[in-house]
């Protein structure tokens, strides 16, 4: 399968092993992955800003260089949610192409447990983990499932808990209050940085709680904020994001 | 850097112990949310079915209005209207001194706060007496109430009591909540007895019948309408709901969402006055119809006030309820502020938010209330002319891969300069609290490069 690897700007800059890492496992399950050097911002950072202009302008760009994508791969949820559920805010009149391209954007785990249908890639990762829910890959993909939300019958475990189930080695822990939000929330961290800090040390004491050596995610941006918290503080397990937990022992 | 949430505003809530107690307080009541709704299988249909019934309303408001007024005056109410905070002040100001009144008891009432009754009714020399357990701590303690169901959550057990002490010459050092709430039963009661009119809010007004619906956990609100021979509602228009049967779906999701009981301890409904009394019903406005006709945000005023959304919301807990400035803080005070409050920070609130999302997955009534904020972003009221041109040259910045990749190799460059604190460093926001991650390497691009080139 054809894959058109989208790494969002703060990704490419901040963290760019990331990028390798989820290149990798696209390729060991046998997909073509193509990365487009010319890529830069979803517009994101403009649409969480309400600047609307700038957004669509970045969103036009975006959509314009993925055009003849078939599916579009990034290892940053909320970039994928802003692609999915926010460009059709934006007032771009959406062409079915568009439209499609918009609903093809995947985030990585997503994309190798529900369009490949592959949970098992034959990672090994011999740590205990604990999983941090970003907010926008919980509630607006549905990686996983919100606390909020009443289930009628038990629902089988989110895409992102199975890939981490599937890894050799692996033990999974939660931490307390699985899904409360890490504080980043992009220009709110700057904005309101005490409130964001706050939120983040209570984040970073409940991983720590946990024992785990490492916190994982699907989101850079979380798990970046949260690093920062946790060195300040000097506490809490070290992050490493889903795709390099994935890329893992692939070779062995 | 706005003054709201803000570590150098004496609104925030104070860090440590205060911090600590208020978010364990605040998130119990989010698990007992969880645990109540979880009881009911249907619960997510029942979100679904409010939604529904509420849409429905707002879209015909006028029609369930003009119902609601003529039923209600049919059962004997007098109906009056309000175009805003100081009309329904002024009204129910002459209904008081018409009849010499000289002491009122109120129950909660959130659009009282909103129009900032008490302190009106105050400088005109009534008497007015706060009669739920929470609001009237804010009232000794003469500050707004922190929260829409629990109005007195930022306070402690310690300060609690020796506000009581203060002001009910209770003993020093009492903070066993059981005896406090005694003090404040008994130092009630002859006030209760004293009042000659009683206020309170409405959950839900009932078009078919002319009912109003008060719901309360003390039963101050049904003393404060029984005891006195004049009772004042006030509600804002958009409490109405069409019929008794939508009511019971209401009530199924009021209390659980609230704080997890099936059912509020008392849930009064009251189809025109009680024999010898007086019944008025004030229909408040205050913005709410600019909200109706705004087709984005029209959403908002499906509230039912259950407060659900502050118990999730991760930014509420941690900041208290005075940060937001606002009578009604959290998500949905933030959704209503740049409507509803006639401040300028109002404006700035939906910003107040990370997009957890949260809120909206425990709104009863399904509001998108995280894309409300977003919607309200949009509207760039919060920003000024320096973050409009600091943002415009940053979309050029990041629309271009060769000035992203400039940019990125100067930040590589100052990195270990940006990671140190110093007056002035661009950075110094994020490092209030955070350090900078290790310094990256090269960027994506550029090892992709370097792999794929050496394949070749």
């Amino acid at each position: 399968m054809d894959v058109a690897l989208f790494i969002p700007c703060y990704v490419d800059q901040l963290a760019p092993s990331v990028g390798l890492a989820a290149l990798r496992v696209l390729e060991h399950v046998g997909c073509r992955v193509h990365y487009d050097p010319r890529q830069t911002c979803c517009g994101q950072p403009f649409i969480n800003t309400g600047a609307t202009r700038e957004a669509a302008r970045l969103a036009r760009a975006h959509l314009a260089l993925f055009e003849k994508a078939d599916a579009v791969v990034c290892p940053s949820a909320s970039c994928v949610s802003t692609v999915r559920h926010r460009y059709a805010e934006l007032g771009l009149e959406l062409g079915p192409d568009a439209q499609r391209l918009c609903a093809r954007t995947f985030e990585l785990g997503e994309f190798l447990v529900r369009e490949l249908d592959r949970s098992e890639l034959g990672s090994r990762f011999p740590h205990r983990v604990a999983l941090l829910q970003s907010c926008h890959g919980l509630r607006e993909l549905e990686l996983g499932h919100p606390s909020e939300r009443v289930y009628a019958t038990r629902p089988e475990p989110g895409v992102t808990e199975r890939l981490l189930r599937a890894v050799e080695g692996l033990e999974l822990v939660w931490p307390e209050r699985p899904d409360e939000c890490c504080g980043f929330g992009g220009a709110f961290s700057v904005k309101f940085p005490e409130v964001s800090t706050r939120m983040g040390r209570d984040r970073v004491r409940a991983l720590a709680a946990t024992e785990a050596e490492y916190v994982t995610g699907s989101d850079v941006s979380c798990l970046l904020h949260l690093d920062g918290v946790a060195r300040r503080e000097g506490l809490g397990p070290r992050p490493i994001h889903l795709a390099e937990i994935l890329a893992s022992g692939l070779d062995g | 850097m706005s003054e709201l949430l803000d570590a150098r505003a004496a609104t925030l809530l104070p860090d440590g112990e205060p911090l600590r107690r208020h978010d364990a307080a605040v998130f119990d009541l989010r698990r007992r949310r969880d645990a109540a709704v979880a009881a009911l299988p249907d619960f997510e249909a029942l979100r679904t079915h409010a939604q529904a019934i509420k849409t429905h309303t707002l879209d015909y408001l006028d029609a369930y209005l003009e119902r609601f007024e003529s039923q209600a005056a049919a059962a004997g109410a007098v109906v009056h209207w309000a175009e805003d905070g100081a009309a329904h002040n002024d009204i129910v100001h002459g209904l008081l001194r018409e009849r010499g009144v000289r002491r009122v008891v109120k129950s909660k009432s959130m659009l009282t706060e909103e129009c900032g009754l008490n302190p009106y009714l105050e400088a005109r020399d009534l008497e007015v007496v706060d009669t739920d357990l929470g609001e009237r701590i804010v009232q000794l303690g003469q500050e707004l109430p922190s929260h829409i169901v629990v109005p007195a959550v930022h306070r402690s057990r310690a300060e609690i009591g020796e506000l009581f002490h203060v002001h009910m010459q209770t003993p020093s050092g009492e903070s066993d909540p059981v005896r406090l709430t005694e003090y404040a039963r008994r130092d009630l009661r002859p006030r209760f007895l004293a009042a000659e009119a009683g206020i309170t809010g409405v959950n839900f007004a009932i078009a078919e019948t002319g009912t109003i619906v008060v719901c309360t956990n003390e039963g101050n609100a049904d003393l404060g309408m029984s005891l006195p021979p004049l009772h004042i509602a006030s509600m804002g228009i958009e409490k109405v709901i069409p019929t008794l049967a939508d009511l019971a779906t209401f009530l199924r999701l009021l209390a659980r969402s609230a704080t997890g009981q099936p059912i509020t301890a008392y849930t009064s409904l009251v189809t025109g006055p009680r024999a010898g009394g007086e019944l008025h019903i004030v229909l408040v406005d205050n913005g709410r119809s600019r909200l109706l006709a705004n087709s984005t945000h029209r959403s908002s005023l499906a509230c039912i006030r259950c407060g659900a959304c502050l118990n999730t919301c991760p930014v509420y807990r941690r900041a208290g309820g005075h940060a937001y400035g606002q009578a009604v803080a959290g998500p949905i005070g933030a959704v209503l502020a740049p409507a509803l409050s006639s401040q300028a920070e109002g404006r700035r609130l939906p910003l107040a938010s990370t997009l957890c999302g949260s809120c909206s997955a425990v709104c009863p009534v399904r509001i998108d209330l995280h894309g409300q904020l977003l919607a309200w972003r949009r509207t760039r009221a919060h920003a000024g002319a320096g973050e409009r041109v600091l943002q415009r040259a940053a979309a050029v910045v990041l629309g271009r891969a060769a000035l992203l990749r400039a940019a990125g190799a100067l930040v590589r460059l100052c990195w270990p300069l940006l990671a140190r604190r110093w007056p002035g460093n661009p950075l110094g926001v994020w490092l209030l609290g955070r350090q900078l991650p290790a310094h990256p390497g090269a960027s994506f691009a550029t090892r992709y490069r370097r792999l794929k080139g050496s394949k070749r």
